[in-house]
């Protein structure tokens, strides 16, 4: 399985499934922030924005639809919504605005360093008006509970970025699991190197994490990142589109931080309406079927009108088989 | 999500620094690695320097880049 969205889209972008021998598959994971955030979050920053406040998010997030909107919708509809490159340019946008300004706090262990910083500047400047709406997911935990219930995988390609902060011990538990796994690169050379490295294993039972990025990532990750982290946020049970809930699997702000936290700091009304009727996002997540196995693939749902996150994001794997094949 | 890109230290202000690739400058945060200096290259993500290379790394991984294959 490769974890990674970004993994998926380099796959198939180089074709690297053509060139797998008859017994190997790839399968995608559950390795896209957008595409595992569930609907009740977006509609959370849809009710957020229809009170008049200032959202701020990474851009992936604003296609992706909630039960009835989405925040493009929203901003088409008049809402104020900002798409941005770093959560400190979210913090900027506070400090220039009296209104309440939310940053949706989405991405996994690459990302949460970044936030957890900018919520300690955003309390050494004193901005106020400077709120999260968290919905950040630990990487680690994810795979633990996709071992448990699927016993078809034979060993992990790891996600390059999210390990340059968690390091190779984040993965202690693979070998224990008599699993191996492959921190990669993105480029064609990097995956396919790693996927040898993989079978070869695979092959002579052997079970260990092996980092092949060391351009990037020290084996011990980022301490300082991961003491930032752990300064602000604490594990949280959290729900995977796909996977359900997990215990420990994303982070909340601690009951130091609390006055951060959009969800305290305002009252958030949502109404959940079913999931949509056909969408197997949740399948395509946890590998169980290949994107052309949903009814709706490519017909119903595609990038110009997608209905299921997968499709949304271009780190989705549904979005990465209609693009590239 | 997790897009990075190596950049190159120019100026370091407290816990922020400019860094420069191709051209382009930018403020970053700093705090979340450790003994960051001038010239050093710097792997930046969402605004933030998270991962220290060596001139040789990143010029390989911005040889990559520029080769249009490493969007990591």
């Amino acid at each position: 399985m490769e974890v990674c969205g970004t993994h998926t889209v380099a796959i198939r972008r180089f074709g690297i499934q053509q060139l797998l021998p008859t017994g190997v598959k790839l399968v995608s994971g559950p390795g896209c922030p957008v595409c595992v955030t569930p609907d009740s979050y977006i509609d959370e920053a849809v009710a957020l924005a229809r009170q008049g406040m200032v959202i701020t998010s990474f851009g992936d997030m604003l296609r992706v639809p909630g039960s009835r909107s989405s925040l493009e919708k929203e901003r088409a509809a008049g809402a104020d919504i900002r798409a941005v490159y770093s959560p400190l340019d979210a913090l900027q946008i506070a400090a220039n605005t009296k209104k309440e300004t939310v940053f949706l706090a989405v991405g996994f262990e690459t990302t949460a360093p970044t936030i957890a910083a900018a919520a300690l500047k955003a309390l050494e400047k004193k901005i106020a008006n400077f709120s999260l709406l968290t919905a950040l997911r630990l990487v680690p935990p994810a795979l633990r509970a996709l071992i448990a219930t699927d016993t078809r995988l034979s060993g992990f390609l790891l996600p390059g970025h999210v390990s340059a902060i968690i390091g190779k011990q984040g993965y202690d538990f693979l070998p224990e699991q008599q699993l191996p796994g492959v921190i990669s690169g993105f480029t064609a050379e990097d995956i396919i190197s790693s996927l040898l490295m993989l079978l070869e294993m695979h092959n002579n039972d052997i079970y260990k994490v092996i980092n092949n990025y060391p351009r990037v990532v020290r084996d011990g990750g980022n301490e300082k990142s991961r003491a930032v982290m752990a300064d602000v946020f604490e594990p949280a049970n959290a729900e995977w589109r796909g996977l359900g809930f997990i215990p420990g699997s994303g982070l909340a702000l601690k009951p130091a931080y609390a006055g951060l936290d959009s969800r305290r700091r305002f009252a958030i009304k949502t109404e959940s309406d079913p999931p949509r009727h056909g969408c197997r996002c949740g399948d395509v997540l946890r590998g169980l079927i290949d994107p052309p196995a949903c009814s709706l693939f490519n017909k119903a749902c595609c990038p110009d009108r997608p209905l299921g996150p997968c499709m949304v994001s271009s780190e989705g794997s549904c979005s990465a088989w209609v693009t590239y094949g | 999500m997790c897009l990075a890109v190596p950049m190159k230290v120019i100026e370091i202000k407290n816990d922020m620094a400019v860094v420069e690739s191709a051209g382009l400058r930018r403020d970053v945060g700093i705090m979340l690695l450790d003994k960051v200096k001038l010239d050093d290259w710097v792997l930046i993500h969402a605004g933030f320097a998270i991962s220290k290379l060596t001139k040789k790394q990143a010029r390989e991984t911005l040889a990559i880049f520029n080769e249009g294959q490493f969007f990591g």
